[in-house]
């Protein structure tokens, strides 16, 4: 019998959605056998080895700033998302009222611009507050890291506000619970799918960041992403490519982790 | 007494107060650390520059003259700043020929994974989300290694005994547009898939019943469906690509640079921060009449089918 006739089949489509996903695998690949490579130089293979990831282990600085990186990462996920939590508390399920929209821009507007607008932005404000007050520790590194995570956290918290069952609420309220019990008990637990997302979002993203962090830091508060750009600028080892592998398995553990999360709401 | 009314009031102003209260942290977050200094940025693109960097108090407009215009230095002639102008004109052409490229991949690979069965979907889905959320210089530095003298693409043009030396790969335009595909693909893949997934395929149905060929099925149908699927999608593409600072960096060097490295410049060894804040602002104009162009194309669409 002859196939059924496929109304969704478009010719080539299909092998070039496996091209894609090829082209976007290949290089990720590259990288990370190359990690592998008992090579100073990383042109010739010359066999399996873990030497480099060794090297990177045993190099203070790799260390010193990947820990920076997480100290910052974790403090400006942890503040973004309780900002956002209750910036989005306060935007959602509401009748319009005059400031909702601007809020919303407003919050969203680090979203908006090119993150090396604002880094001249901090840069510009920032090099002239550290004359003034003297102080040039992680906090400027943290606030800006903060600022750009607020909408990342904000979006997906206010996406789980909006798709929640207000009639829940309402029977806590009928059964003369306070607005902070019905919040403790009823929209929190409710919430906290959400609240996880976006704190995870938030995180990846302030690990990620290279172009704020490049323009806020001061001198030895480099971050793993700014030390890497500054390797990658002296020529690159092996090590480098340690590094990332690294870096790498930490993104897809935590991509992960949130791709099972966010399919057990739904 | 108060009124009914009188009280509902109170309690909504009440309400009122206490959600600006509720968002306060996060409005001030964001300005102390975004949108104030975007502010100063403004102020600062109308300074004199100072000696060392930094700038003089001093009004002049000559940053933003000298945004498009260079002066000669010895006839004080205004003419168009060509070093500029090309830099400009990479960014645009470098940026439309991403979201070009980006679309040919990406609009099949949206169409193959909306057509998979539903349980399906979310694995490759995953397998485009997971390169997203890779960090972007690690990506870059990825696509440094298959482009590099003695990277991949090399090695199988000579293994191949195409090339008997390394091509040039690396420090050009097409390294940056390689780059850029790379790295924005999957802001493509996204939302054309968001807007594929809702197809009415009994549409399609009718169309092959009135004996259209898969083609026409395509122009005439598919396209049209997922029109807001495409614009968001380039949108999303062209925006960042606009305002690319790392791959440029990292794979065009010093030859293929693009406006983001030109504002950095004007903060490194020019020296000339007014300039860099012109730039910044330009930039940032660009963006918002894209993205403006862009809510407006939405909201049309949105009202049509409405």
């Amino acid at each position: 019998m002859a196939d059924r006739f496929d109304v969704r089949r478009q010719t080539g489509f299909a092998s070039m959605a496996m091209l894609c996903f090829f082209l976007l695998y290949l290089p990720i690949a590259t990288l990370v056998v190359y990690a592998f490579n008992d090579n100073e130089s990383l042109a010739i293979w010359k066999g399996f080895s873990l030497r480099w990831f060794h090297a990177a282990w045993n190099n203070s600085l790799v260390i010193e700033s990947s820990i920076r990186s997480f100290e910052i990462a974790a403090i400006a996920a942890i503040l973004a998302t309780i900002s956002a939590t209750m910036a989005a508390l306060a935007t959602t399920r509401t009748k319009p009222y005059r400031g909702l929209t601007f809020k919303y821009a407003f919050i969203n507007q680090p979203l908006m611009v090119p993150e090396i607008v604002t880094a001249v932005a901090l840069l510009i404000v920032f090099s002239r507050i550290k004359i003034w007050t003297g102080y040039s520790g992680l906090g400027y590194l943290i606030l800006a890291h903060t600022a750009f995570c607020v909408p990342f956290a904000y979006l997906p918290i206010r996406a789980r506000l909006e798709s929640m069952d207000l009639s829940l609420e309402t029977a806590a309220a009928d059964l003369y619970a306070t607005k902070w019990q019905t919040f403790r008990h009823v929209t929190l637990p409710l919430l906290w799918p959400g609240i996880l997302a976006g704190l995870m979002l938030a995180f990846v993203v302030s690990l990620d960041d290279v172009v704020i962090t490049e323009f806020v830091k001061s001198g030895g508060q480099d971050t793993l992403p700014t030390f890497m750009l500054g390797q990658i600028r002296r020529g690159v080892t092996p090590e480098i490519n340690a590094i990332s592998t690294v870096f790498l398995a930490l993104s897809i553990g935590i991509v992960t982790a949130f791709f099972f999360i966010s399919r057990k709401r739904t | 007494m108060a009124s009914a009314k009188e009280i509902a009031d109170k309690a909504e102003r009440d309400d009122i107060r206490s959600r600006w209260l509720l968002s306060a942290p996060a409005l001030l977050i964001v300005f102390l650390a975004a949108l104030g200094p975007l502010l100063i940025v403004v102020v600062y693109s109308f300074l004199t520059p100072g000696n060392y960097g930094d700038v003089k108090w001093q009004f002049s407009t000559d940053a933003w003259v000298s945004v498009l215009l260079e002066r000669d230095v010895f006839d004080d002639t205004l003419s168009l700043a060509s070093a500029h102008l090309s830099i400009f004109w990479r960014s645009v052409s470098l940026s439309a020929m991403t979201t070009v490229l980006t679309l040919i991949f990406g609009f099949p690979t949206a169409y193959f994974i909306a057509t998979r069965p539903e349980h399906r979907r979310d694995i490759w889905l995953f397998l485009i989300t997971i390169p997203f959320w890779t960090n972007l210089l690690i990506r870059t530095f990825a696509m440094q290694e298959v482009l590099r003298n003695d990277g991949l693409i090399n090695w199988v043009l000579q293994a191949l005994g195409i090339t008997g030396h390394p091509v040039q790969l690396m420090y050009t335009n097409f390294a940056v547009l390689a780059g850029m595909v790379y790295v924005f693909l999957p802001l493509m893949v996204l939302p054309l898939y968001a807007s594929m997934e809702k197809i009415d395929f009994r549409l399609v149905e009718a169309g092959y019943d009135l004996y259209a060929t898969r083609l026409q099925v395509l122009r005439r149908i598919i396209v049209p469906l997922v029109t807001p699927g495409i614009v968001a999608g380039s949108i999303l593409v062209f925006i960042p690509s606009l305002g690319a600072y790392v791959t440029p960096r990292v794979l065009g060097g010093g030859t293929s640079l693009m406006i983001g490295n030109l504002i950095e410049l004007q903060f490194g060894q020019g020296r000339n921060w007014p300039l860099g804040a012109a730039l910044s602002i330009a930039l940032m104009a660009i963006v918002m009449i894209a993205l403006l162009f862009y809510v407006r194309n939405t909201t049309r669409s949105d009202g049509s089918h409405g």
